[in-house]
């Protein structure tokens, strides 16, 4: 529809991060990329432009997800998009040393090839401005404790979707506790058979219903454990 | 729908058929470890097989399902089993039909084929192509073993359920297939428990049976239940719920659901129009046999609400599947 055609260019800085907001939404990738060089031209920081345009654009996905308006394959599409942005935005942020909120190891556990939900939650956490390591499927315990010691990430997320591999995130946590580093870490714990009585019984910090819920936990959990370091300073 | 095959034939006659209950938990029980593939133990402990298809059969169910949930090579690479697809699904068939054909009454063997575990293009890499040989390969085994009918399960995207029913068809097999609508009243990828029976409409003669599997609790399965029998009344339905809720004990996984409650779950589900009953994560035998005997001896009574369900199972864990055709949100504009 002509008529309805939007020229990115041609659109004021709010406008065009409204306009960005609803790619986002809609999983438009090219028209995420054009959008976030026309801001970069425009003399945007990276840092400014990750949050107000696509950090803020995902939120709003992912709080329609949470809210089960979006499903899945739209957000998929949606993180793919952000993704693309991002892409650009990854070694202007590293050359200008933007802040970053945090850092995550996250995999699918041991006997798991589930990898959707984690690389919503991966994708989602990079997109609220973390770090994320993704250690993919299939992890026995050694590969996380090792990551974890190689990366020193704030938190740890697993991810499981069968029952038969869910209890294996206690293997995981109890091996942790054994090495005396389970409260160097935040443990997130997801995936569709677990629930919050579950993640406290393999002894996690919090179990997140979805990615957007990981996103907002993690966030919380870090402002959290920086009071708390501030305090015993 | 098709014409004469076993699992027709035998819910002609008896009306409603009570299936198995959980593979995976009730392993765990006999001491799989966690992270290993059942289906390995087709081969390493058949004996542990066969004993559950038989607590199975000797606790009333009329239908088995095999040990093959993971046994697409997509899921047994990771096991790196790959190369063993056909050998192993033939294996897991034989062991069940061998025990079928030992019971005293007739029992169906339901060759059990879940989801790959790959996202189909364009959100994944796997072609539409390459998950029917998947699938096609797996059912070939399962054929060759000697199964019924084709039960694909635990599915939450549209292509691959139609992947999986091409596959059936294919081997010139019968099929049923069951989504998992565990997240916000649907499945994973958005869909809805009443849109479950076009999906694959026009493959084949059409699936024998369609319904609900694992998902959350057996609350919020009933709900789904209500929606798939009130979207197609004539449409045989499968409700195969989890037993409760998933929660540790020491070290032990434990689901909240007791015998009594699952029988109360099989009653709800017969006056709910379900056709086909069982249960999902954490059905013992005990709660099948409690189950036998609530499905023998109820005699359907009114369709439940939602709030019946509630009152008589316990609270839902995710909201009823909502009625929003689509995501809606004030926009400025929309592309051409």
């Amino acid at each position: 529809m002509a008529d309805d055609e939007i020229i990115l260019s041609e659109l004021s800085d709010d406008e065009l991060v409204q306009q960005m907001h609803d790619d986002l939404y809609d999983g438009l990738k090219e028209e995420i990329e054009e959008g976030t060089n026309i801001l970069l031209s425009r003399g945007w920081t990276p840092y400014d432009l990750l949050t107000e345009a696509l950090v803020e654009g995902m939120r709003i996905v992912g709080e329609d997800f949470r809210d089960g308006i979006l499903f899945v394959p739209e957000v998929l599409m949606s993180a793919n998009a952000m993704k693309a942005g991002m892409s650009i935005l990854r070694p202007l942020l590293i050359e200008t040393g933007a802040p970053k909120l945090g850092k995550m190891v996250i995999g699918t556990v041991k006997g798991d090839i589930h990898d959707i939900g984690k690389n919503l939650v991966g994708m989602m956490m990079e997109g609220a401005g973390f770090d994320v390591i993704d250690l993919g499927i299939n992890n026995p315990v050694e590969n996380y404790i090792e990551a974890i010691e190689r990366e020193q990430p704030d938190i740890l997320g697993m991810s499981a979707l069968l029952t038969t591999t869910m209890p294996y995130m206690k293997v995981v946590i109890d091996t942790m506790k054994e090495k005396g580093i389970r409260d160097d870490y935040i443990v997130l714990v997801g995936g569709a058979p677990l629930n919050e009585e579950f993640g406290k019984a393999v002894g996690a910090d919090a179990y997140c219903r979805d990615a957007a819920v990981a996103v907002e936990t993690a966030k919380e959990l870090i402002k959290r454990r920086h009071n708390r370091l501030a305090a015993s300073a | 729908m098709p014409a004469s095959n076993p699992l027709a034939d035998l819910l002609a006659e008896k009306g409603v058929l009570l299936a198995d209950g959980a593979t995976g938990t009730n392993l765990f029980a006999m001491g799989l470890e966690s992270g290993e593939a059942p289906e390995l133990w087709l081969d390493s402990a058949p004996e542990k097989i066969t004993r559950l298809h038989q607590d199975f059969i000797d606790a009333g169910s009329d239908i088995i399902l095999t040990n093959s949930f993971g046994g697409t090579r997509n899921r047994l690479k990771l096991h790196k089993a790959e190369d063993r697809v056909f050998a192993l699904n033939k294996k897991a068939a034989e062991i069940a039909r061998a025990v079928a054909d030992k019971a005293p009454r007739k029992v169906i063997v339901a060759g059990s084929v879940g989801p790959t575990g790959d996202l189909l293009v364009p959100l994944g890499a796997m072609t539409y192509e390459s998950a029917v040989d998947s699938f096609s390969e797996q059912i070939e085994g399962l054929k060759a073993g000697g199964i019924d009918v084709v039960w694909i399960e635990t599915m939450s995207a549209r292509d691959e359920i139609r992947a999986a029913a091409e596959a059936a068809v294919k081997h010139g097999l019968p099929y049923v297939y069951t989504g998992s609508f565990d997240t916000a009243g649907k499945t994973m990828m958005g869909v809805h428990p009443r849109d479950i029976h076009k999906i694959a409409a026009d493959i084949g003669d059409g699936p024998l049976a369609v319904g609900a599997n694992c998902g959350v609790g057996a609350s919020d399965i009933l709900s789904s239940l209500l929606d798939m029998t009130e979207a197609d009344p004539d449409a045989i339905v499968v409700v195969k719920g989890n037993c409760g809720i998933p929660e540790f004990r020491g070290t032990e996984i434990h689901y909240s659901g007791t015998p009594p409650l699952m029988a109360d779950y099989a009653r709800l589900a017969v006056d709910a129009g379900a056709r086909i009953i069982g249960g999902c994560c954490g059905t013992s035998c005990d709660h099948l046999r409690a189950m036998r005997e609530a499905v023998d001896s109820h005699i359907k009574a009114q369709r439940p609400t939602v709030e019946t369900i509630v009152e008589r199972i316990g609270p839902m864990r995710n909201a009823v599947a909502g009625n929003a055709p689509a995501p809606t949100r004030e926009r400025r504009g929309r592309r051409g």
